[in-house]
């Protein structure tokens, strides 16, 4: 059975730009009904039908979970990736019907938690959107650091300063405010949970600190959604279907194999759920593994691969699909 | 038309029957003439009109006596119920899809009505109307989980998910098949797990775990599961073991057909909106030998089934002291012929 999600039809009931780079999109159900209840940190998979080929990208859901008439994303443009947020950009105004995935979370609150605290960079402040609404709507305890570029970048920090006043902290790149993260983290109560999301570096900055100062990997939660990367065409023989196809330049592997009639399972599309993990079953070259789910010695072995991330250098590659 | 709800016993007298069309719809659990344990989930659809699969929450003519079976065993013993206190959101959740199926599958016995966090629950068949605030655990005479458990045939595991893992962190289980939520609370999927023989091989567990935290929302899933019981008593549990465990040694010639009860476990897993838990409802469906061989295909199916089960699987299920006398009687209604496929009688 594919654990491919089930859909929405919805139509675009609004597109507000934010600042020079991130554009906000809202979402009703066609049918008028009510969107499924999410929770914090979920996304949809919205699907772009852009000319002949269809891209799916994720997005995390930033409205409110306390309200469901429609669901909302921000987009930030991204001028030299593989084309879904230009098209998201360009082509997608009010009125456009379009389809969804109902929400998956992959970043969800741990509710044991005493104490939530949230680090952000970027555009990696969009789940916190949600969380923070969810726990403001709970009495939750929670504190929110934020680092942006510029004020003028500072996606939604007015919004959430007005919001929560001093439970939001900003951090501003061009005034060299940096978060002082061994204080921040040393400092915290007993139970308290750290979330983070942001670009790999900072991910991997928090995690690491986190790790050194003690702090145990349980209550470590990060979100990150690697965007599939361009690469050299490669072919690939799929053994079940028996059919050989090529993954393109600006294509995923995932893609590849979807544009080729069979259906693999997904969710995240950011090599970070497992679901689409495919056995490798022969291969003559080198293999660029760009998730977050297997493990050092999955990647080793080269039995193993993430085809939503994931690319391939060499002569001949077969996998089980 | 409605469901004529059954008065009966579980305890006692043991007055607990099939009606001849619930005799046709209980969910056989075997579709060929041999069983073997094997990861056997599929999505859980709406199936045949007339089947337990009708509704994705089934309630059937045994709704009202279960739920007077489940008050008296937390009377006895509350802790048959227990939510740590991070699992109140999840509780909510429960609620929202027991209210929500319960009300869409059988109208004319549950009425759920919304105005915002104002909800209107009406429950005919036990009597009950209540108007209380969503999320609000002031407002309900017991805490979300409880409430709406207390009114929904079978057991229910909620499942906080973290770290890559289950961890059974609340429940109502009331109708259990030889485990204890008290033992198991706080336990995670593999904890839980670990007393199951011939399922060793750790690869299955990995991929149903697997397979259970990528269980999707509006997306739920089932399994069926079975054992035998002597007696149609619905508590099992370890707890109870004195009373019943002696139950297998009464088993006679005479006594097999109207004491041994096959028993079915339908499982399902669903994904909780707001906690981003897992629910695993486990419903139970009793029947008794003399109403299972009134279908002369399982009648067969079961003799073949039971006599060619692997010993170490019978021991597990407890069938061990009777099983002899049992595949004796049933070997009298297999005339050889075969089975058609599929689970269902012909
Ligand atoms: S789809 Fe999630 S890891 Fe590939």
């Amino acid at each position: 059975m594919s654990t491919g999600t089930t859909k929405l039809d919805v139509v675009v009931s609004d597109v507000v730009p934010v600042n020079e780079l991130v554009t906000r999109f809202h979402f009703r159900r066609r049918d008028g009904e009510l969107l499924p209840t999410f929770s914090g940190g979920a996304h949809v998979v919205v699907e772009m039908r852009d000319g002949n080929r269809t891209r799916l990208n994720p997005y995390s859901l930033m409205g409110s979970p306390l309200d469901t008439r429609e669901y909302t994303i921000s987009v930030r443009r991204d001028d030299i990736g593989r084309g879904g947020s230009l098209f998201m950009h360009r082509s997608v105004h009010a009125g456009l019907e379009m389809v969804i995935s109902y929400p998956v979370n992959l970043f969800s609150l741990d509710l044991r938690a005493k104490k939530h605290l949230m680090l952000a960079g970027g555009i990696g402040i969009t789940p916190f959107m949600a969380q923070t609404a969810q726990l403001a709507g709970s009495g939750g305890n929670f504190e929110l650091h934020y680092t942006c570029r510029t004020a003028s970048l500072g996606t939604y920090a007015d919004l959430l300063q007005q919001r929560y006043g001093r439970r939001v902290r900003l951090y501003h790149d061009d005034r060299n405010e940096r978060v002082d993260l061994d204080r921040l983290l040393s400092s915290q109560p007993l139970g308290t949970h750290l979330y983070v999301c942001g670009p790999a570096g900072m991910i991997n900055w928090v995690r690491d600190r986190a790790a050194v100062l003690g702090w145990p990997s349980e209550t470590v939660h990060f979100e990150h959604f690697a965007a599939p990367q361009p690469g050299a065409p490669f072919d690939v023989t799929l053994a079940v279907s028996g059919k050989t196809i090529r993954v393109g330049e600006q294509q995923s592997l995932l893609e590849a194999i979807e544009a080729a009639g069979v259906d693999p399972p997904y969710l995240c599309r950011g090599g970070v759920c497992g679901q689409c993990e495919t056995n490798v079953i022969s291969y003559d070259g080198k293999f660029i593994h760009n998730d977050h789910w297997l493990s050092e010695e999955d990647h080793r072995s080269g039995c193993k691969i993430m085809p939503c991330v994931s690319r391939f250098e060499g002569k001949s590659l077969v996998l089980e699909r | 038309m409605g469901i004529t709800f059954r008065k009966e016993t579980f305890r006692d007298d043991y007055t607990f029957r099939n009606s001849p069309d619930h005799i046709r719809r209980f969910p056989f659990p075997f579709n060929e003439d041999s069983y073997m344990y094997a990861v056997n989930i599929e999505p859980h659809v709406v199936g045949p009109k007339g089947s337990v699969l009708e509704n994705l929450i089934d309630v059937d003519e045994h709704y009202v006596a279960e739920m007077q079976d489940r008050a008296l065993v937390l009377a006895e013993d509350p802790l048959r119920c227990q939510s740590l206190p991070h699992m109140t959101l999840a509780g909510w959740d429960l609620l929202e899809l027991l209210m929500e199926q319960q009300a869409l599958g059988y109208p004319e016995h549950f009425t759920l009505t919304r105005d915002g966090d104002r909800w209107r629950w009406i429950n005919r068949p036990l009597g009950i109307d209540d108007t209380f605030t969503f999320g609000d655990t002031s407002t309900l005479p017991y805490g979300p989980m409880e409430y709406i458990t207390r009114q929904s045939q079978g057991d229910f595991c909620i499942l906080d998910q973290r770290d890559g893992n289950l961890w059974m962190d609340a429940g109502m289980v009331t109708t259990q098949a030889d485990w204890s939520l008290d033992f198991d609370i706080g336990m995670n999927f593999f904890e839980w797990h670990a007393p199951v023989p011939l399922a060793h091989e750790k690869g299955i567990f990995i991929r149903a775990l697997k397979f259970l935290t990528n269980i999707q929302q509006g997306k739920p899933a089932r399994r069926l599961n079975w054992t035998m019981t002597i007696n149609p008593r619905l508590d099992t549990s370890p707890e109870n073991y004195h009373k019943w465990g002696p139950d297998r040694a009464t088993v006679t010639p005479e006594n097999v057909g109207q004491k041994v009860h096959l028993r079915v476990e339908l499982q399902s897993f669903w994904r909780l909106p707001r906690s981003n838990g897992i629910v695993f409802p486990i419903r139970c469906y009793l029947i008794k030998m003399d109403e299972l061989v009134t279908q002369p295909k399982w009648a067969r199916r079961l003799h073949r089934v039971i006599r060619d089960l692997p010993e170490e699987l019978a021991t597990y299920k407890g069938l061990t002291r009777y099983r002899p006398t049992l595949i004796e009687w049933l070997s009298k209604l297999d005339d050889g012929s075969p089975t058609s496929p599929g689970f269902g009688p012909d």
